[in-house]
């Protein structure tokens, strides 16, 4: 039989000079090390961990700009961002793009749903379009969020610490707290 | 031909002396695909371990090209976590349902052939996996084995020494029987840890079960105590704030004693020896053994010049040492990353990538890698350390200027209380869907 390593093995060490030149990260290599956390392509099992897959690419790569400057308030990916250039934001944000809508199954309240949907229509879908499903340039897609997330989220809102665009303000502060507790529930509700 | 699995692995011993450490039998002409329990028909990975790295790689190698059959052999037909077991130990989660996965899904979902069977051998120049139930070749090998312990250096402890005094740094039957034993132990008894010196499965890990095992004796036993005897000379990660935990929520509950080797343990005494001289009694008695990459790698030959830990190639994680063999997780050094699980999720991505781009005669990717560890204080407060990893000139290094751990304030303490543990069904989730 053949052994073609066997003296190697006495010897008992050999340094292989495997692949002294290797590619740059792909986008697959960039995003799929965020899957630990967002779960595989970016489809997240939840409850609080938002979902990355069919998001859209322009929010993911402004979500991570303002993560990295601090802009946007956050207890993990302001510390993540700070490792990755603009063109790797740019690479993740199209590669979780592509992926497959994630949807969820999650326990939403009928009434409140029923609700958010007419506030949905009435104050929010000049933005976030066909019932949060499309997410257009940096305005992100919601449905199917998980709704922890979606409450964490709003919450920052509301304390300010997190910055609403102007016109997204406009809309939401005439809104009382179970108002906007109903869009959420709608929001997570949508397949 | 058939053969019993002891006169099997005698003749395979024999014919791979390095192989079998210890066994420097003549060598004998013996054919591995004979005892082939699966007959291979097409290009094979063989993945040795079903814990945080194995899973990822058998799956990710299947994502990224079905062409590739993968076999996943693991010993147990489920695993538990390591992550989150401390809040188990601490009587946070009632038990460790939500800590354990199958194997099923990565079957059904993705085509990964699994095989429960012990690993007993591996043979590089054949490349052949022996296992408990026959042989597999392969054209390219994943190791993911974790840890197992020194057990030399540190006197007594055996087999029997270790259901006295558990160990828990393996999840399962040691996590519960410690939990009982701190549930079983009067008020006012003296709870006694002991951490081995960096490197280890889970820097963060001996100083999160001592904010649990705090935690529970605050709720049920407040007149106890906890002593931690680490053998480094202080906390080996987030120290500011562990120590900042510790002290507004411990206090009085909690002793930390640094440089404090314990070397050996008196099963009858109950007690603990540092450096074998001062000994230290416990009611109860978590003794957490220096470790190295678990003992089919050492056999395999994969450990380097320190006898312990695998050295691997930073892009690849081909082995160093043994070709075609990858080593990925608690075994293998990988530069800057830390032994977590998070780590070994990320390693195996990395590895499946290029095993699938090696098997296809492709240009191979640099590594572009994430650590995030949290780590509970109370039942919701936790703290993280978070890494971005790249390649230079070879070695694993943390990007710079990015990572780190939590503010020092705990403002965020609450909210990432919340975020682990979706983190935690995440990462079980891609392990077994
Ligand atoms: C108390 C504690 C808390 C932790 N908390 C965290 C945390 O919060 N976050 C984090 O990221 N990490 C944490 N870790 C670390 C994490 O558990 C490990 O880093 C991770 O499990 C390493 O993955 P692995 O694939 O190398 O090994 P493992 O996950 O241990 O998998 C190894 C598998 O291989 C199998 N195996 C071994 N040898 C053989 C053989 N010869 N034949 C067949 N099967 C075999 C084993 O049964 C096991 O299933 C913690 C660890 C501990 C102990
Ligand atoms: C340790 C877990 C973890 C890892 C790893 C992680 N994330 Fe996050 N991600 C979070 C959390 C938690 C939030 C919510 C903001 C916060 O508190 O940090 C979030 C939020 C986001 C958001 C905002 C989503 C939205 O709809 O507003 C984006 C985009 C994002 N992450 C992208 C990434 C990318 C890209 C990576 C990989 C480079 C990554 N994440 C890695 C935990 C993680
Ligand atoms: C003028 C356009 C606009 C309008 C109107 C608008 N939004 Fe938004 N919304 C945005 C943009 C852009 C973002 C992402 C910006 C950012 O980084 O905060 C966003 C983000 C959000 C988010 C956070 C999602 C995430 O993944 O982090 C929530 C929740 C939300 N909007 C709810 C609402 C609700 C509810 C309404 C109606 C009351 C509304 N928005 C109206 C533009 C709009």
């Amino acid at each position: 039989m053949k052994q073609p390593w066997s003296g190697a093995l006495v010897a008992g060490a050999l340094a292989f000079s495997a692949t002294a030149m290797a590619a740059p990260p792909t986008a697959a290599m960039l995003s799929n090390a965020c899957a630990g956390c967002h779960g595989t392509h970016g489809g997240s099992y939840g409850p609080s961990m938002p979902s990355l897959a069919s998001q859209s690419k322009t929010a993911i790569v402004e979500a991570m700009k303002k993560f990295k400057t601090g802009e946007r308030p956050s207890s993990i990916m302001g510390r993540l961002a700070k490792g990755y250039t603009d063109a790797d934001f740019e690479a993740m944000g199209e590669f979780f793009s592509k992926q497959k809508f994630h949807a969820t199954s999650q326990i939403t309240d009928v009434a409140k749903v029923k609700k958010g949907a007419d506030l949905q229509e009435a104050n929010c879908s000049r933005c976030h379009l066909d019932e949060g499903k499309d997410g257009k340039d940096d305005t992100p897609v919601m449905a199917s969020q998980w709704l922890p997330y979606l409450q964490m989220q709003m919450d920052l809102y509301q304390s300010g610490k997190r910055k609403m665009p102007e016109k997204m303000a406009e809309k939401v502060k005439p809104l009382s707290k179970e108002d906007l507790d109903a869009l959420i529930h709608f929001y997570a509700a949508q397949k | 031909m058939t053969l019993d699995r002891r006169s099997f692995i005698k003749i395979l011993g024999s014919a791979s002396g390095v192989a079998l450490a210890g066994c420097a039998g003549a060598p004998a002409v013996v054919s591995g695909s004979a005892n082939e329990m699966l007959a291979k028909t097409g290009r094979r990975v063989v993945v040795v371990g079903g814990g945080y790295g194995g899973t990822i790689a058998a799956k990710y190698i299947r994502m990224m090209d079905k062409s590739i059959e993968v076999v996943l052999v693991e010993r147990n037909d489920h695993f538990v976590s390591c992550p989150f077991s401390n809040l188990y130990i601490g009587g946070i989660i009632k038990d460790l349902t939500p800590l354990t996965i199958k194997y099923d899904k990565l079957v059904s979902n993705h085509g990964v052939k699994f095989v429960q069977a012990e690993v007993t051998a591996i043979d590089p120049a054949t490349h052949t996996v022996v296992t408990s139930k026959g042989t597999l070749t392969y054209d390219r090998l994943v190791v993911s084995p974790g840890v197992d312990f020194r057990l030399e250096e540190m006197k007594g402890y055996d087999d029997n020494a270790m259901q006295v005094m558990p160990h828990a740094w393996k999840a399962g039957p040691q996590t519960v029987l410690l939990r009982k034993q701190l549930e079983a132990m009067k008020d006012g008894g003296t709870v006694v840890m002991s951490a081995p010196l960096a490197p280890y499965r889970c820097p963060p890990g001996p100083y999160e079960r001592a904010s649990m095992i705090s935690h529970y004796l605050k709720q049920h036993k407040p007149k106890s105590k906890l002593i931690l005897l680490d053998a480094n000379p202080d906390v080996t990660s987030k120290g500011p704030l562990f120590k900042k935990g510790w002290k507004e929520n411990y206090a009085g509950i909690f002793e930390y004693r640094g440089a404090k080797k314990v070397t050996e343990v008196d099963v009858k005494g109950m007690a603990v020896l540092v450096e074998g001289l001062e000994d230290v009694k416990g009611s109860v008695i978590n003794v957490i053994p220096p470790q190295r990459a678990g003992r089919v790698a050492v056999a395999a030959g994969l450990v380097g010049d320190d006898k312990n830990w695998c050295p691997v190639n930073a892009t690849t994680f081909e082995s160093t040492k043994q070709k075609d063999i990858h080593v990925i997780g608690d075994a293998c050094i990988a530069g800057a990353m830390p032994k977590s699980g998070y780590s070994a999720n990320s390693e195996a991505k990395v590895c499946a990538a290029n095993v699938v781009a090696l098997m296809n005669g492709k240009e191979t990717v640099d590594l572009s890698g994430i650590n995030v560890c949290y780590s509970y204080i109370t039942d919701d407060q936790a703290i993280s350390v978070a890494g971005v990893y790249t390649v230079k000139d070879g070695k694993i290094v943390g990007v710079p200027n990015s990572g780190g751990v939590s503010p020092a304030d705990y403002s965020m303490a609450k909210t990432e209380a919340i975020y682990a543990h979706s983190w935690l069904k995440n990462i079980l989730a891609e392990m077994s869907t």
